[in-house]
């Protein structure tokens, strides 16, 4: 006599911790292995798109912090990017410097996230505790610039809002010097550990090929052995002026993408620490009275200050009809904006193209013939916020 | 990105009457074609010698409703071999259906998705066209120029019938948009584009 047996369907989260957000995942289950994936996403959609093209460009710039809150000011220079390329306008160059840094502190404070999340859901529970308080070491410094530890609002068209604060400068450095140390803490923790090897080494492995089809971006296709880094490739702001390499895997799963996020670390910090060095006392945002608005001290003096002022924070500068798509490297790959200005005030269309929408896309590849206690190892690796995916 | 020139040359003829615009800013390369020769171009961009655009980036739409042909789709596609960038476009009306561009890049499925939920725009031969980012059992269309902001339901917890129920939206005040535009002569103050804009009218 023969007994039909039936897959079993299991709900992965949305309230599950190991789903990094509200993911719903439908497992399709043979025994323990997973025979499809189904991931059921838009749970923390707000329509971000739309809300952008009923903004001015100026009012636009906070919803880029909402979409990856891990790492803030990497989305809003997309969007300052794209406003500057179609506005012509050049960016001084402490500006630029400036933006680099907080670029590169984003990078870390994602890094860290993923790394020791991802170790969590694998069992590890100390890095995370360890990792954590360099994270809100570093929000302060997001603090000390911008106001508020995670949602900046910092970068512009054509600069940055204000310059640092005194001392910030000389307490980023002291934070260079001591963070690697805790780097290779976290690596001892992890890189050799038997249980965490266990659990990565072979697992979620992703050839060049579908790191191709798939369209992988970042740390999951150099997991896979494509140098591709557009901070290289298609340098943007002052990045061609400085000294960094790229990390690029081996054999595409899990445990290469976890070195890889530590050597990027340890290169964000050199990037930090040459710009630190090279970074000298000037303007920081252009002077176009027109995208920019004035200071305090010229509102009380100058006419034609108050009346930037008043158009500025009314109207906002308007941007020539145009259409641009503008990327850069962000810490979950790459992350670009879609923009067509119809010379109002206010953007036509805003496309973002977030880099965790089409890694997500492929866990059904991705887990197809592997353990159910798989997913959460995969999971992690791919580096996914829910911010950013639903938009 | 120094061969922007060579490779609109190349694309100009080897597709010559597939493509109806090309054009080049931001060192980037704009293309616009007829919507039947997507499969063609996507193809030939993908697997030519001197394109290798092996990467699809994204797939979006742009709603212009007061035009004839309402929505425009955009594709976007990544070179690794030659660090290049291009953007194929084309216009088609509301009811139109899109080729699918499942078969050649998996990652297609999602995207088209996406354009198939916030924009309305259906595509043949996709594999699983269901709603991506919208609610369960989601009306409309919210990324079309004729969707309002605020929406048109809301959702609350009814204590009466223990359950999410869903209602028409109810706002103390309306969405208001005001119109800051100078009612004066106006800001020309984007130098050059906008002058050069003026003068081609």
């Amino acid at each position: 006599m023969t007994k039909k047996i039936k897959n079993l369907n299991l709900n992965f989260g949305p309230q599950h911790p190991a789903a990094h957000g509200v993911l719903r995942l439908i497992l399709e289950l043979d025994g323990e292995v997973v025979e499809k994936a189904d991931p059921h996403i838009g749970l923390l959609h707000r329509g971000t798109e739309k809300l952008i093209e009923n903004k001015t460009y100026m009012q636009a710039v906070p919803y880029f912090d909402r979409l990856d809150y891990v790492a803030p000011m990497n989305q809003e220079h997309a969007f300052a990017l794209a406003i500057e390329k179609i506005l012509n306008i050049d960016v001084p160059i402490r500006a630029q410097y400036i933006r680099v840094i907080f670029c590169e502190i984003g990078r870390i404070l994602s890094h860290i996230l993923n790394v020791t999340t991802q170790a969590l859901d694998v069992g590890a529970l100390t890095p995370s505790l360890w990792g954590f308080e360099e994270r809100e070491t570093l929000m302060t410094f997001y603090e000390r610039a911008s106001g508020s530890r995670l949602h900046a609002n910092y970068f512009r068209a054509g600069g940055v809002h204000q310059d640092l604060p005194a001392g910030l400068e000389d307490d980023i450095a002291k934070f260079c010097e001591t963070f690697p140390k805790i780097i290779n803490d976290l690596e001892n923790l992890l890189t050799d550990n038997r249980i965490f090897k266990q659990r990565n080494v072979d697992i979620g492995i992703v050839t060049k090929q579908d790191a191709l089809d798939y369209s992988f971006t970042g740390v999951m296709i150099r997991g896979s052995g494509v140098p591709w880094d557009l901070r290289k490739s298609q340098p943007y702001d002052c990045y061609d002026q400085l000294e960094f390499k790229i990390p690029v895997g081996k054999n595409g799963d899990c445990y290469d993408r976890y070195l890889c996020r530590i050597e990027e670390m340890k290169e964000s910090v050199s990037i930090i620490k040459q710009c630190l060095s090279k970074m000298e006392k000037g303007p920081i945002k252009t002077y176009d009275g027109k995208i920019s608005p004035p200071s305090k001290k010229e509102l009380k003096q100058s006419m034609e200050a108050l009346i930037h002022h008043f158009k500025l924070f009314t109207e906002g500068y308007r941007v020539p009809k145009d259409e641009i798509y503008t990327a850069v490297e962000a810490p979950k790959g790459e992350f670009g904006v879609y923009l067509i200005s119809d010379g109002s005030s206010k953007p036509y269309k805003c496309k973002i193209r977030a880099p965790g929408f089409s890694h997500l896309q492929s866990m059904d590849y991705l887990i197809k013939g592997h353990m159910l206690a798989d997913v959460p190892a995969v999971l992690g690796s791919l580096d996914i916020v829910f911010g950013e995916v639903d938009r | 990105m120094e061969n922007l020139d060579n490779l609109e040359k190349r694309i100009n003829s080897e597709l010559t009457t597939k493509i109806k615009k090309t054009e080049l800013k931001h060192n980037q390369i704009y293309i616009e074609i007829n919507k039947d020769d997507l499969l063609d171009v996507i193809i030939f961009l993908k697997t030519d010698k001197n394109t290798k655009f092996k990467q699809l980036i994204d797939i979006t739409a742009v709603d212009f409703p007061e035009n004839n042909e309402r929505f425009k789709i955009v594709y976007m596609f990544l070179s690794h071999e030659f660090n290049q960038r291009i953007v194929v476009s084309y216009f088609i009306s509301e009811n139109e259906v899109v080729p699918s561009l499942t078969a050649i890049f998996p990652s297609a499925n999602w995207m088209e998705r996406e354009v198939f939920d916030m924009y309305g725009v259906s595509f043949k031969d996709h594999p699983d066209l269901r709603r991506i980012l919208t609610d369960y059992g989601f009306e409309g269309h919210p990324l079309r120029k004729d969707f309002p902001l605020t929406g048109h339901t809301e959702v609350r917890y009814s204590e009466e019938n223990k359950k999410v129920v869903i209602e028409p939206v109810k706002l103390e005040q309306n969405y208001r948009s005001f119109d800051y535009e100078s009612p004066w002569e106006g800001t020309k103050y984007i130098k050059e584009q906008t002058e050069s804009n003026d003068k081609k009218n």
